[in-house]
């Protein structure tokens, strides 16, 4: 049966391949990119400029990428799993020493054509490296102490390097896709017990050694009103946006929150507050729905994949983006303390957009080539 | 086989730990909409508002103030169109350059333009700069012919305060500028109104009656940005213009007083004896108060606080003086009602009477024999005056005087700047100074010398009250047409014996309208205008023996050392109507000075007096 398959499969050709997209997946993704496009349109004040049009040229230039990736075999992505791992690891290094400092951290490589922030891509290719790194493991070996070690370094390795840029929440948030991975590789429950708990016990110290304007995001978000010009200021002002949104919002355009500047970041991790100071209730609960659907697409795809990579690989990205989805929104909803983190798709910042895309790309390959079993 | 059922326990497990975690997530879901739900449905009427808050800011315009009328309705004080120059130097592409280009339209100097360049750097950039306050029309019509190349500037009309007879009402309305820290944290009506520019009464009536002519600021609504600028207007409210407040002056009269004054130093009052409405009142010299209106440049207020004749001092209400023979009427009368004399009482005056060891002189050296009450009045016998005094003591005369409203405010406290002046008998005495009375004192005070002070206004209040039959009234310098708060001892009887004012008034009379009396040479001879008067000369320093062989003329003493001359009187004598006191500081002698300014006012008040019936006849008319 498997021969048969794989033989039918190896005579289908591109249209073959056309054809088994997933297109509700497809779908969602351009409807998201297009609220994207609007959303930005309307940072700008309602006028096309720069964040608009460089929007749309990377929304252009990430989702060609994403078709042509559908096409590439799941194989190929489960052969050069550690490569682009290494290759990210070695760009985090490269960042350390010659990045682009902005506004008191060091995340970017300048590229020529694009400042490329390597820690965004980690979010993707530390999935995808340990989702190859479990494909083959015996069951007997996955809670072996060595694999425990072997994969906690493969997380540990570009978490530290992102925390020196300093960049806590994009390291929180590489870490929490690596775990989900193994929590999906089956390592032992007892293991996410015992460090979630000794993550509390130890959460006093850890505050300890926060750096000063980290502490104030804790101290802020317990209690924003402590000083509302100055460190609560942002969560203020987004919750006044969102709730002043209403059912229906204040219409397209018309966020006075943000067209008369009191919104802080509207462009990256407070896009949503925009949105929905302009879209309301409504217009917030279905984009969540075509998130939900987009997951749940992903999902699906895990499914319905033969091979353990492409799994945990789906099911891993699907959390993974749902865990950013509700942080970010969590936080600009004032329920989370401030972390830099922006929404997949909708906030501007090209390495993320890339990022999601190159996720999203790996993630139809794995819908086309569902057949595929890895050797 | 392993493989494969490796496999099948790996599939087992990824499937259901994918399943924990979608519930997972689907909890995780729920609770961000249920936080949604919250911000956006729950409490979306907070949020709004606080919203709205954020982009709505409403500023405030100064306020219009209320004019002040006199009693035939004319302005005195108004609002007139002040031509300014704003500037809002974002607006303004380069703005050193129009700046420069704007001193050099406006022709102003350095230092007015440091002033502005260091303003400019003071205020934010998007917030208005007023770089002139007052153009005059010709520079105004300058600047407009130069917009083209002003790019960013506005020329202004705003609204500002004018007193159209300058000097005129100056002591009485007083003038308005720019409100001060002071005048805000004092009055809570001010705090509350207060916008830049604002301007409030300093002085006078003005600051009297800040809080009802101070008027409503109008107020526009904008929608601001995060940083304060104004992105668009949403609403104007125009504010109300403060209350009209009018005077009980007449104009012409008052500008009369002021005519002769002019070159003066000295104070014109004049009051209506039946309603206490006061129709002139003048303190010479003034000065024009619309000076401070935009602010007094420093030379202009060093020359008015500099000048020897005290501008700034309103001589009516806040000067006292010894009131000289003008105190006579008063002496007599309280002699009269006490008993101590009647009219047959007489005198011999040899020019000078030892008593008690001091020689007192009567101010004719040759004396005036055998004189009665009226005579002595008429004549202004000092010596029976010092007679009388010393029969009737201190403390009966100060009841008398304190019962005709000398020694306390006329108006109460309607002007801050008030003086009581000084009603003195043994009990102050013993207090204020810790000494006995002494006798000789109760003597000069008789002749209105020695510790005894009035203010002009005070003795014009005497006068109108003993020229209206001895009854009480209250001066009042605003029409209060309601009558709400009429005092209760209104017209009340100040006099034990009406006889007793009778003989007083026709004293009065026969000082100014028969020979011999001291203010003989300015009387009216029509009894349309004839009126009763007394003349007074009060001394500023003490006559020592080289002065009375001396005998110098007027103009030979040095200014600071002349007499003080005053003049007391009503009119018309067969049915008095008006009081007045005059005080010329300085001015040698009461007959020669004060009283002749009596006779142009009385032809003035008299002639006027119909119309001002008339005008108060027609609000009777009018209801």
């Amino acid at each position: 049966m498997y021969q048969h398959t794989r033989l039918s499969n190896n005579s289908s050709g591109f249209f073959k391949k056309f054809k088994d997209f997933d297109y509700i997946l497809l779908v969602c993704i351009l409807l998201l990119g297009f609220i994207s496009l609007a959303t930005m349109y309307s940072t700008d004040g309602g006028k096309i400029l720069f964040h608009t049009k460089s929007h749309f040229t990377k929304l252009i230039i990430f989702t060609l990428m994403m078709l042509a990736i559908s096409f590439i075999n799941i194989k190929f992505w489960f052969l050069t799993g550690y490569l682009f791992y290494i290759l990210t690891v070695v760009l985090l290094w490269w960042t350390y020493l010659f990045g682009i400092k902005s506004s008191g951290s060091q995340r970017w490589i300048d590229l020529y054509f694009i400042n490329l922030q390597p820690s965004e891509l980690m979010k993707i290719f530390i999935i995808l490296c340990l989702a190859k790194y479990f494909h083959r493991m015996k069951v007997e070996n996955i809670n072996s102490i060595y694999t425990i070690l072997t994969s906690l370094i493969i997380i540990i390795v570009p978490m530290g390097l992102v925390i020196v840029q300093p960049d806590l929440g994009t390291s929180l948030l590489i870490a929490m896709s690596g775990i989900v991975v193994l929590w999906f590789a089956g390592i032992n429950h007892k293991y996410f017990i015992y460090t979630i708990l000794g993550f509390l016990i130890s959460l006093p110290f850890m505050i300890s050694f926060l750096k000063p304007y980290q502490k104030l995001r804790v101290l802020t978000f317990l209690n924003p009103d402590r000083d509302p010009l100055g460190a609560g200021y942002q969560i203020i002002q987004s919750k006044i946006a969102v709730g002043s949104g209403g059912i229906f919002g204040k219409g397209f355009l018309r966020g006075t929150q943000s067209y008369l500047e009191f919104l802080p970041e509207k462009h990256t991790d407070f896009i949503f507050t925009l949105f929905s100071e302009e879209f309301g209730f409504l217009g917030s609960v279905c984009l969540l729905a075509i998130y939900a659907v987009i997951i749940y697409r992903i999902n699906a795809i895990g499914a319905i994949s033969r091979s353990f990579f492409a799994k945990l690989f789906c099911y891993g990205f699907a959390a993974a983006i749902f865990i950013y989805i509700a942080i970010n929104m969590s936080m600009v909803l004032g329920l989370l303390p401030i972390v830099g983190s922006p929404l997949p798709i909708l906030s501007y910042g090209g390495s993320s957009m890339m990022a999601t895309m190159i996720g999203f790309g790996v993630v139809m390959s794995a819908k086309v080539h569902s057949q595929q079993s890895i050797a | 086989m392993i493989n494969q059922s490796d496999n099948v326990v790996k599939l087992n497990s990824i499937n259901r730990r994918m399943f924990i975690l979608a519930t997972a997530k689907v909890v995780i879901l729920g609770g961000i909409i249920s936080r949604l739900f919250f911000l956006q449905i729950k409490e979306n009427k907070k949020y709004l508002t606080l919203s709205d808050k954020n982009r709505i800011r409403e500023w405030k315009l100064p306020p219009i103030r209320g004019d002040f009328k006199d009693y035939f309705g004319n302005t005195i004080a108004g609002n007139f169109e002040a031509y300014q120059l704003h500037i809002i130097p974002e607006q303004v592409e380069n703005f050193r350059y129009t700046i420069n280009r704007i001193k050099k339209i406006l022709d102003l100097s350095d230092k007015e333009f440091q002033k502005i360049i260091k303003k400019q750097k003071e205020i934010k950039p998007w917030e208005t700069l007023i770089v002139a306050d007052n153009l005059s029309w010709k520079n105004f019509s300058k600047i407009n012919n130069h917009l083209y190349d002003l790019n960013g500037v506005k020329p202004i009309i705003s609204i500002s305060r004018y007193y159209p007879y300058e000097e005129n009402y100056t002591h009485i309305l007083g003038y308005v500028s720019q409100a001060n820290e002071k005048d805000i944290l004092s009055s809570e009506i001010i705090k509350d109104k207060f916008v830049q520019g604002l301007k409030v009464g300093k002085i006078g009536l003005e600051k009297s009656f800040e809080n009802s002519l101070i008027g409503d600021n109008s107020i526009e609504r904008y929608e601001v940005n995060a940083y304060g600028r104004r992105i668009n207007k949403l609403a104007f409210k125009s504010g109300d213009q403060g209350k009209t407040i009018r005077l009980t002056i007449d104009t012409e009269i008052q500008k009369l007083a002021n005519q002769l004054l002019a070159g003066k130093a000295g104070s014109i009052c004049v009051m209506d004896i039946f309603t206490g409405q006061v129709i002139a009142m003048h303190s010479s010299p003034s000065f024009d108060p619309n000076s401070f209106v935009f602010g007094i440049s420093q030379d202009e207020w060093q020359l008015i606080r500099n000048n020897p004749m005290k501008p700034l001092v309103n001589k009516t209400l806040s000067g006292n003086y010894s009131p000289g023979s003008t105190i006579k009427p008063i002496v007599a009368l309280s002699a009269l009602e006490n008993g101590i004399i009647n009219t047959n009482f007489t005198v011999k005056c040899t020019g000078k009477t030892e008593m008690y060891g001091q020689t007192y002189h009567c101010w004719k050296k040759k004396g005036h024999g055998l004189v009665s009450l009226r005579n002595a009045m008429k004549q202004s016998c000092d010596s029976y005056f010092y007679e009388i005094a010393r029969k009737l003591g201190v403390d009966k005369l100060s009841e008398t005087a304190k019962k005709f409203g000398l020694g306390k405010e006329v108006f109460g406290d309607l002007f801050n700047i008030e003086k009581k002046g000084l009603i003195p008998n043994t009990q102050w005495k013993k207090n204020a100074l810790g000494k006995g009375w002494l006798l000789g004192e109760t003597i000069i005070t008789g002749i209105g010398q020695g510790y005894i002070q009035t203010t002009p206004i005070q003795l014009c209040l005497m006068t109108a009250q003993i020229a209206n039959g001895g009854h009480k009234i209250y001066p009042q310098i605003v029409v209060d047409d309601d009558k709400k708060d009429q005092p209760k001892d209104k017209y009340e009887r100040l006099y034990k014996n009406y006889k007793n004012i009778k003989i007083v008034q026709d004293a009065m009379f026969g000082s100014t309208n028969e020979v011999m009396g001291t203010s003989y040479r300015s009387r009216i001879n029509d009894p349309k205008y004839q009126f009763a008067g007394k003349t007074g000369t009060a001394q500023v320093k003490r006559i020592t023996e080289k002065d009375r062989e001396l005998d110098l003329k007027t103009f030979e003493i040095p200014y600071e050392e002349r007499d003080h001359a005053l003049y007391i009187a009503f009119g018309p004598y067969e049915n008095p109507r008006y009081a007045l006191s005059i005080l010329v500081e300085h001015g040698g002698n009461g007959s020669t000075t004060a009283a002749p300014m009596a006779k142009e006012l009385f032809k003035l008040i008299i002639d006027r007096h119909s119309l001002r019936e008339s005008i108060y006849n027609k609000r009777y008319l009018e209801i």
